[in-house]
């Protein structure tokens, strides 16, 4: 009796333990393996690796300026993601909003970057873009703007501002459909009722719709922080980080601080402070998005 | 009635507007694109000056060369693999667990479910390090395992989670009256349970295929054997090694983005649905 129990308790057990052993060993080994590798100097071969406690985390912190411009240039993407990138996906989601005619097909089409790749996204911005022969020149050149031309990415002025804007021509689309989503799940009713007291379009924007749509505004501005901050592949595709450190981002100096100058402890350190920024960042905004809610 | 056709009038020229911004919105979406598949048909001696969207003869043949000489149908052929056997993989393993969640009564099955659901949540840009390092251990660099094991252990949070709110949702009776009839929990699981689950399993292979189509920072580090590598890899390699030879790269990039653009034009609806269920009951 009591083996036949074990054996069926057993039984339960192996439903889970494929994701478990998975899990276990691609998420929880590596997430903290890292914490181990971020206090110790590893070139990522030599079997052996010298303890240096917060070494890493005192030289990252005071020690490479690289990294915390990296940061600030990840930072300056995000803003310019979270603000105009955003106000375009809501101004896209409130006239999609009024029952237009052709809706469905505009959101189609407002989603199809977002389903695409970063590399193949700017592996075609790299053309448009280009110095010689990039549209972007030829379209300012015929409207009479051919002083402007140059080649955007590579010119150190332009660099960052051009990556942003191949970012948000990614991403807008998404947060439009996030947000259009959240306007529909507004019950028509109130706004009815808000007319019919005699509210103008302004109270009923204030008052009903701006109110209601605070989770969704939050869901999209954490998602739209942890997404651009982490970019990536956008910048590996067009400018590998450069012209100089111009375009380097958080991940790409992880990256090139291990397969690059082999440092993988230090590496780990970056990532542990990074990981540690992201989350605090979050957790800001879900408790500022809590206060809101209750005032 | 003047004021009436004021009313009307007014309308018509704000709807007309809106359309005009969402019709330019709408262009600088598509352009990049069709520019992208106007260019593969030209060649390398007129792809820099005919600037047509529309090129007068069609060079087809570009994607001969892309597919035949430049390895493309090798990636291509990889990338379906990849994509395959990782959605596979996390369909079977995430329905498992998420159907053990939902129906099976085990010691600890809250805890292990909510640290299975936690990598959905926490950001840990550094664990990719420490993932080189074990497959690295594992002798799993440059092996198709080492590609495809990570990735489906990184679809399993939201297939767990996706799965088990379905299972949640779903009547018990006829799981009962299979169980009376003498099925055991595995033939319950595989005959009734996932056969009704086919609207969440649809939603998750698409994300998933999605994701694994367009990964790429885990093929990059992972693989730098040329017969192994996914579109996505592949690409960037063509790029290092051709610099010039645009037509052949924007005929890649075509081949690369047709099998995504098919997929979700047959499902848009099911994938928008999908990102906005989450977003808005969240």
């Amino acid at each position: 009796m009591n083996f036949q129990k074990i054996r069926h308790l057993a039984g339960n057990y192996i439903f889970v333990l494929p994701a478990f052993l998975l899990f276990a060993t691609f998420s929880l080994y590596p997430f903290l393996k890292v914490f181990q590798l971020s206090v110790m100097s590893w070139d990522g071969i030599s079997p052996e690796m010298t303890y240096v406690g917060l070494g890493n985390f005192k030289d990252l912190l005071l020690d490479n300026p690289v990294f915390w411009n990296s940061m600030g240039n990840a930072l300056f993407v995000t803003v310019l993601a979270l603000t105009a990138q955003n106000l375009l996906a809501l101004v896209l989601a409130f006239l999609c909003d009024r029952d237009i005619r052709g809706g469905n097909i505009y959101r189609v089409i407002f989603y199809l970057p977002p389903v695409l790749s970063g590399i193949v996204v700017g592996l075609i911005w790299n053309w448009i873009y280009d110095g010689n022969y990039g549209l972007l020149n030829h379209f300012l050149g015929f409207i009479g703007l051919g002083d402007l031309s140059r080649a955007w990415l590579s010119d150190p002025k332009t660099a960052l501002a051009a990556v942003a804007v191949i970012h948000m021509w990614k991403g807008f689309g998404w947060g439009f459909v996030i947000l259009l989503a959240g306007l529909q799940s507004i019950p028509r009713e109130l706004y009815e009722a808000a007319r019919v007291d005699g509210a103008n379009s302004w109270t009923v924007f204030r008052n009903i719709t701006v109110p209601l749509m605070i989770p969704v505004f939050v869901l999209v501005s954490i998602l739209t922080i942890l997404g651009t901050m982490q970019i990536f592949d956008i910048i590996i595709a067009t400018t590998g980080g450069g012209p100089g450190y111009h375009t380097e981002v958080p991940i790409t100096r992880i990256v090139q601080t291990m397969v690059g100058s082999s440092q993988f402890g230090y590496a780990c350190a970056m990532g542990v402070v990074f990981g540690v920024i992201l989350l605090v960042v979050s957790m800001i905004q879900i408790r500022v998005s809590k206060m809101m809610r209750q005032v | 009635m003047s004021e009436i056709n004021y009313e009307i009038v007014k309308k018509r020229a704000i709807n007309f507007f809106v359309h005009v911004f969402l019709i330019l919105v709408s262009l600088s979406c598509l352009f990049p694109l069709w520019w992208a598949f106007a260019s593969s048909l030209k060649t390398q001696a007129t792809v820099f000056t005919d600037l047509s969207l529309f090129p007068k003869i069609p060079h087809w043949e570009n994607y001969y060369d892309a597919w035949i000489k430049s390895n493309f149908s090798l990636y291509f052929l990889n990338s379906l693999f990849y994509t395959a056997t990782v959605v596979i993989g996390v369909i079977l393993i995430a329905s498992m667990a998420a159907y053990a969640f939902s129906r099976l009564q085990f010691a600890g099955r809250n805890i292990l479910f909510l640290v299975l659901i936690s990598t959905m949540m926490i950001p840990i840009p550094g664990s990719i390090i420490a993932l080189y390092v074990l497959l690295n251990k594992l002798h799993l660099i440059d092996t198709r395992l080492g590609y495809i094991l990570p990735q489906i252990n990184g679809g399993l949070a939201l297939g767990i989670f996706l799965l088990k709110t379905f299972f949640d949702d779903l009547p018990k009776e006829l799981e009962d009256s299979a169980r009376i009839d003498g099925c055991g929990r595995f033939r319950v699981y595989w005959h009734i349970a996932l056969p009704l689950a086919k609207p969440a399993i649809a939603v998750l292979a698409i994300f998933n295929i999605l994701a694994v189509w367009n990964e790429y920072i885990l093929a990059m580090l992972v693989l730098s054997n040329k017969s192994l590598m996914p579109l996505q890899r592949g690409l960037m390699v063509f790029q290092g090694s051709h610099v010039t030879q645009y037509p052949l790269l924007m005929a890649g990039i075509v081949i690369t983005i047709l099998p995504v653009l098919v997929i979700y034009l047959m499902l848009q609806k099911h994938i928008i649905k999908g990102i906005t269920a989450g977003a808005v009951k969240g």
